[in-house]
């Protein structure tokens, strides 16, 4: 459960699920936006790895801090972003997250502990071990939760976030999101030893795979790493096994997977319809309230766009003023 | 009689004819197999050519430009793609501090053959990260060569000139031409070619004042002199072309002649190539013969903004290199 979903009355599995279709549904309105040719530039879609962004922001306390990625709208929405900021920000208004100037890829919130998005691959690695250094130094209490990823772990600052929090016993907890591809590079080719997460004990730290499609998994796996982090005992690597239904971009022909993979996870392994029928089976949650959690989330987002496209353009009066502090 | 040819296209095709004729050339980057390149680049080399020769790397930028430098002093000739010029950000180490330096820090004993193409520009509704103009970083640094082609053939041409080259060399191509079209004369073999790296040209021959630009700058250079046609006024454009060594001298006789000058690119005014441009003038005689102060229309100083209106005042358009060269000539 992200800060949105802690925030609502509702039982917890009512708040885990209707945060997970805020996700959705908010990825489905960009869409939906970007084929009315109403958004700028292209987006990464995270559609499908919704339990992963759910659970791992789930399982932080209120003043924890994430850092994000180019694939990182479901991100921002449960770590308790306003998706009506979010919306504003990819219509180009000036009360957008950004006023205009970042759009998809650099969505941040950081009053909120959104440290922010990253077009950057493996950009946001060493500024989470910083950010988690200021917690240190201050003995804060807080972590700060890195989404990375598969792709993300073979670049040079993987190596050199990792081992600095190591050494430094940084409170931090590497959250990678490995959905099998990084753009059309299947994860098995790209990465020499096969896993992210057994890279970890070449830095002495611990490493964890977890089924990323399973909320409750990554929750309790990120909730285990994150009080280890929080009382001093350093990073872990947490590795969610998830996959994107989406091409990687707007442009992606998907030629490097086959439809019947996309079909196979979506049909099969959905982390939603997974989690919905968890609850149905062990009574938590009834049909009626399921049906009650999507019309939520659906109603939420629509509201969102609504007001959203009232809002004010972004405007270059101010341009030349931003650059500088 | 020369065909009409997409921009990419013509960048493949000089790839083609390179990994036809030279057993040393392979291609590395991020996504140029199977997806053909982010910008559709390299679009079905694979399928012809094979995962040995096209070779799909790790997002590990640092190692494909540090690769392609240890593959070119033992004797192949690496062509790597960064998918964006911004992350070649990444790959600084090797491109600045090792290929530019091995073939004198070592006696002249290396040679550093190697070539990185990178698509840069804004444009796109990209961003600030996936939008910049990094060439002034690169031309500061001896031992590099820049080269910016704006034109479909110097898409192929300039990509065969660069292999060529015993240097390494920094090919930046403007995202927004990829899918521009012109005519095209295809090289029948790499060694049909032999434009040298640093010569500028005069794409447009007038008397009243000299634009100067480069990539996607001189194409918006050249409608403007166009515009400007229609308003009376003769301008001169000059295409550079290449941005390390810059051809000082094609832009001197042209000062010489129109009395004016006016530099542009889309990459912030500050520290940019066009401030390297100016002083090539000022530094000579052709200073005498100016009627006026240089002007230099390029990108704001601020990082690229996502909005379409604050993107599209930040970029240098046609419009503003009009007014600029009016004012110009008025003064
Ligand atoms: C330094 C850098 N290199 C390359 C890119 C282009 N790029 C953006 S996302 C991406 C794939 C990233 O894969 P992964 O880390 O697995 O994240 P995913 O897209 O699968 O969520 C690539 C190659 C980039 N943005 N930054
Ligand atoms: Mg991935």
């Amino acid at each position: 459960m992200g800060r949105n979903a802690r925030r609502d009355p509702r039982s917890l599995p009512a708040r885990v699920l209707t945060n997970m279709w805020r996700i959705r549904r908010f990825e489905e309105a960009l869409e939906e936006l970007f084929s009315r040719g109403m958004l700028h530039g292209t987006m990464h879609l995270s559609i499908g790895q919704e339990a992963t962004a759910e659970g791992a922001c789930g399982a932080l306390t209120d003043g924890d801090f994430i850092t994000s990625t180019h694939r990182g709208h479901g991100h921002a929405i449960a770590h308790g972003g306003d998706p009506m900021l979010m919306m504003a920000e990819l219509l180009m208004k000036d009360t957008g997250y950004c006023r205009g100037r970042g759009g998809s890829m650099h969505i941040a919130d950081v009053a909120a502990g959104n440290l922010g998005a990253n077009g950057i691959v493996a950009g946001s690695m060493t500024i989470a071990a910083g950010a988690a250094l200021t917690q240190s130094v201050t003995d804060s209490g807080r972590v700060v939760l890195c989404f990375f990823g598969d792709g993300a772990a073979n670049e040079g600052s993987f190596h050199e976030a990792v081992n600095l929090s190591a050494i430094w016993k940084l409170p931090v907890v590497w959250l990678c999101e490995n959905n099998l591809y990084g753009m059309s590079m299947a994860q098995e080719l790209s990465t020499a030893g096969g896993s992210v997460a057994n890279r970890a004990g070449g830095y002495g730290i611990e490493g964890l795979a977890v089924d990323g499609n399973d909320v409750v998994a990554v929750h309790d796996a990120v909730k285990g790493a994150a009080d280890k982090a929080r009382s001093g005992n350093g990073p872990t690597i947490v590795e969610c096994i998830t996959y994107r239904y989406r091409g990687h971009s707007k442009s992606d022909r998907n030629l490097y997977r086959t439809q019947d993979e996309i079909d196979r996870w979506r049909d099969q392994h959905d982390p939603l319809a997974r989690f919905e029928q968890r609850a149905l089976d062990s009574k938590l949650l009834t049909e009626g309230d399921i049906s009650a959690c999507r019309a939520q989330a659906a109603a939420d987002i629509t509201e969102a766009v609504r007001q959203a496209l009232l809002q004010p353009d972004a405007t270059a009066d101010d341009l030349l003023e931003s650059a500088y502090a | 009689m020369p065909e009409t040819l997409a921009y990419s296209a013509a960048v493949r095709s000089a790839l083609e004819l390179l990994l036809e004729h030279d057993d040393r050339v392979f291609l590395a980057g991020e996504d140029i197999g199977v997806y053909g390149g982010a910008f559709g680049v390299t679009d079905g080399l694979i399928d012809r050519y094979g995962p040995e020769r096209i070779r799909d790397t790790p997002i590990s930028e640092d190692a494909i430009a540090g690769m392609a430098v240890g593959a070119a002093i033992t004797g192949l000739r690496p062509i790597v793609e960064m998918q964006f010029s911004d992350f070649v950000v990444n790959a600084m180490d090797p491109i600045v501090n090792q290929a530019a330096k091995l073939h004198f820090m070592y006696g002249g004993k290396v040679e550093v053959p190697m070539v990185v193409r990178a698509p840069g520009g804004g444009g796109t509704g990209a961003a600030a990260q996936h939008s910049q103009s990094l060439e002034a970083w690169f031309a500061h640094v001896p031992g590099l060569k820049v080269v910016m082609p704006a034109t479909v053939q110097d898409a192929c041409d300039l990509l065969l000139s660069a292999v060529a080259d015993p240097n390494p060399v920094m090919l930046l191509e403007h995202k927004l031409l990829y899918k521009t079209e012109g005519p095209f004369v295809r090289p029948k073999a790499p060694t049909d070619v032999t434009e040298p790296l640093g010569s500028a040209r005069t794409t447009r021959a007038g008397t009243d004042a000299t634009i100067v630009g480069y990539s996607i700058m001189a194409v918006r250079a050249l409608e403007a002199a166009e515009q400007l046609a229609e308003r009376g006024i003769d301008a001169e454009v000059i295409d550079l072309r290449s941005v390390r060594p810059i051809d000082h001298n094609t832009v001197r006789a042209s000062v010489r002649k129109t009395g004016r000058l006016l530099v542009t690119h889309e990459a912030p005014t500050a520290g940019g190539v066009g401030a390297e441009v100016v002083t090539g003038v000022v530094e000579s005689d052709a200073l005498d013969y100016l009627l006026a102060p240089v002007q230099r229309v390029c990108g704001l100083e601020v990082p690229m903004p996502y909005a379409r209106d604050l993107e599209r005042a930040v970029i240098p358009q046609v419009e503003d290199v009009v007014d600029a060269v009016e004012q110009l000539v008025k003064a």
